[in-house]
């Protein structure tokens, strides 16, 4: 019953992402909106690893700047063309991410967020320190934009949307069918008990890799497409306020949901245009909005929003008082699929 | 051998600093079992509170430590009960990302209060002492002395005290210890305020000796988390013990290998630590 109602949302946005610059002279809203997909590939690669396997790692801006340095690299100091430095980039990051994976994934929970940590502190550092090969902290100038492919150019800034927004519903749809595979459920049952998942018979320590390596992947995929879009780079790309960025947007969103990401990301860099000129002090406000968001909405807007959808076609299906929302279960019913259990808690 | 003496001077010094954050560190993750990755900027606001009541304030340096510790005690206690307290029940995974949105706000924060610019908290201990025929600094010998009292006077109050007790009582058992009577809040709060009070001490220490800036407190931060982990997390000793190896590497390796080195040396610790054993070293059973 509510399947349809979720594909034709799916649709109205696609639809209405389609239209957008038929509807906007502004090509700075255009650009604004295009960084938004980029991020959103980004994001929905880490909640992969966040939202569906529980693993924090902090490490994910690093791969995001290993993505774009090495794409921004390529076609930089190589030449070489966006169409083969794009798949190169995401290979490197996926090689990276896998070898990473391997020792970091020997870690559990805390130990694993501490480890991911540092491995995004020395990629930073390292973008930052070797000047020869990145810039430095200088950066990287004129990585050029895409380069024609067949009888498409994308010199034009609404080319570019289409370019980006095509990769995004590629990496949506990926998603989408990761999660309904029998790899996404076994990423759930890792999340929701880890010694239950090994007890059922799940390779939990291939299955983590697996998903750690999915994870990096997509963040080198975006920061692939980021580097020729932005046009130069920097080691800010992969740094602390990056990360902190994706988490929020994930969170604000809904980790494990399908449209958390992408909602997330659209709603608050929208809204974040307005404090630009104030950059160094988004996070007065971003800060606290991340702290809150999880105390009093751990599930994100994707939960509110399925919450009370629940709550509508429950009302439909089973009038009377058994639907009033007073009792507790609704706040039940609406957890098991969005949040992992809170029994982990309190040892 | 002078090199050698005051490079070792230098990293007993460091260490000292090194131990007093870690110590708040694993206090907290032995206590609520949160890794507090807003640790590094408790740390660094403790620094710019010293300086400010010293230089603004025209306080003197003693005066301006303590100021910075009863500050920073406050801080700490304020963010358990507003941000901490209220996920006590969540995943763990809430709390840390928690952690970082109020890392990343206390950053904010200060570059808003006190500007992006480097600043230096002149010492009034700047002289040199002679110990050994060899010339040591005194603002370092301070650091050493102070921290190594703290660190005496912590262990006594966590081992003498009905309140240390009851402190090291809910580190093992939060909901035994909520059974035979100790009242777990209260221990919380104070867990989180000694924690934050003794990130401002090292802060204060060695604020005259390294520049003070917004974002002072990342390296820091990792670095602690490396030493509880080398020491094992929730050890007191660990971090103590942890705190002063890490330094003594750092300093003597950056003296005697390179000076880039020395950046490294504790990520490649923590690589090499976790890879070998992926729960730390001293690990106590759970």
């Amino acid at each position: 019953m509510r399947v349809p109602t979720t594909r034709i949302l799916w649709l109205a946005a696609l639809l209405a992402a389609l239209a957008f610059p038929f509807l906007t002279d502004n090509l700075y809203f255009l650009s604004i909106v295009i960084t938004a997909f980029i991020t959103a590939i980004a994001v929905y690669g880490l909640n992969v690893l966040v939202g569906e396997t529980g693993q924090l790692s902090l490490a994910h801006a690093g791969f995001f700047g290993i993505g774009a340095y090495t794409a921004g690299i390529l076609a930089v100091r190589f030449d070489l063309s966006f169409w083969l430095a794009l798949p190169t980039a995401v290979a490197v990051t996926a090689f990276l991410g896998f070898l990473v994976g391997m020792v970091a994934l020997r870690t559990r929970g805390d130990y694993f967020a501490i480890f991911t940590l540092g491995v995004g502190v020395v990629i930073t550092g390292i973008l930052d320190l070797w000047e020869g090969v990145t810039g430095g902290t200088d950066g990287l100038i004129g990585v050029p934009p895409p380069t024609r492919i067949g009888p498409l150019t994308f010199e034009s800034l609404e080319a570019q949307y289409y370019l980006y927004l095509f990769c995004l519903a590629l990496t949506i749809l990926a998603v989408r069918n990761l999660s309904r595979s029998l790899v996404g459920r076994t990423l759930l049952a890792i999340r929701n008990d880890e010694h239950l998942a090994e007890a059922i018979g799940i390779n939990v320590g291939r299955t983590k890799r697996l998903s750690f390596t999915i994870s990096t992947s997509l963040a080198g995929f975006a920061g692939a497409l980021y580097a020729p879009f932005l046009g130069y780079l920097g080691p800010s790309v992969s740094g602390l306020v990056m990360m902190f960025n994706m988490l929020l947007y994930l969170m604000i969103g809904g980790a494990a949901s399908l449209a958390g990401p992408l909602v997330g990301t659209l709603l608050l860099m929208a809204a974040t245009q307005g404090l630009l000129a104030f950059e160094e002090y988004q996070l007065l406000i971003l800060g606290p909005l991340l702290v809150l968001s999880i105390i009093f909405a751990p599930t994100g807007i994707a939960g509110l929003v399925n919450r009370i959808g629940q709550r509508l076609s429950d009302r439909k299906t089973k009038p009377g008082p058994s639907a009033a929302p007073s009792s507790p279960s609704p706040k039940n019913r609406a957890r098991p699929s969005h949040a992992p259990p809170h029994a982990e808690a309190g040892n | 051998m002078t090199l050698f003496f005051q490079q070792l001077v230098n990293g007993i010094a460091l260490g000292s600093i090194y131990g007093l954050v870690a110590l708040g560190l694993t206090l907290v993750y032995g206590v609520l079992k949160i890794p507090n990755f807003a640790h590094g900027a408790l740390y660094m606001v403790g620094a710019y509170i010293t300086f400010v009541a010293a230089v603004v304030y025209g306080m003197g340096y003693i005066g301006a430590i303590a100021v910075a510790v009863i500050v920073l005690a406050g801080i700490g206690v304020a963010l358990e009960r507003v941000v901490f307290n209220p996920l006590r029940h969540a995943p763990r995974l809430h709390s840390m990302i928690a952690a970082l949105g109020v890392l990343l706000f206390l950053e904010a924060g200060a570059q808003l209060a006190w500007g992006a610019e480097f600043r230096r908290l002149p010492s009034p201990f700047s002289g040199t002492v002679v110990l050994f025929g060899l010339p040591v600094a005194t603002q370092r010998l301070l650091v050493i002395v102070a921290a190594v009292a703290v660190m005496i006077g912590l262990s006594l109050f966590l081992k003498r005290t009905t309140t240390g007790a009851a402190i090291e009582a809910m580190a093992q058992d939060r909901a035994g210890a909520l059974l035979v009577g100790i009242d777990t809040r209260k221990i919380a709060m104070l867990t989180f305020a000694i924690s934050a009070a003794l990130a401002a001490f090292a802060a204060a220490l060695v604020a005259p000796l390294n520049l003070i800036s917004p974002t002072m407190g990342e390296a820091v931060n990792l670095k602690a988390f490396v030493i509880i982990i080398l020491g094992g997390m929730g050890s007191i000793p660990g971090a103590v013990v942890g705190g002063y190896l890490l330094a003594l590497v750092e300093v003597l390796g950056g003296t005697y290998i390179s000076s880039s080195f020395s950046q490294l040396i504790a990520f490649a610790v923590l690589v090499v630590v976790l890879a070998f054993r992926p729960t730390g070293l001293f690990t106590r059973g759970v």
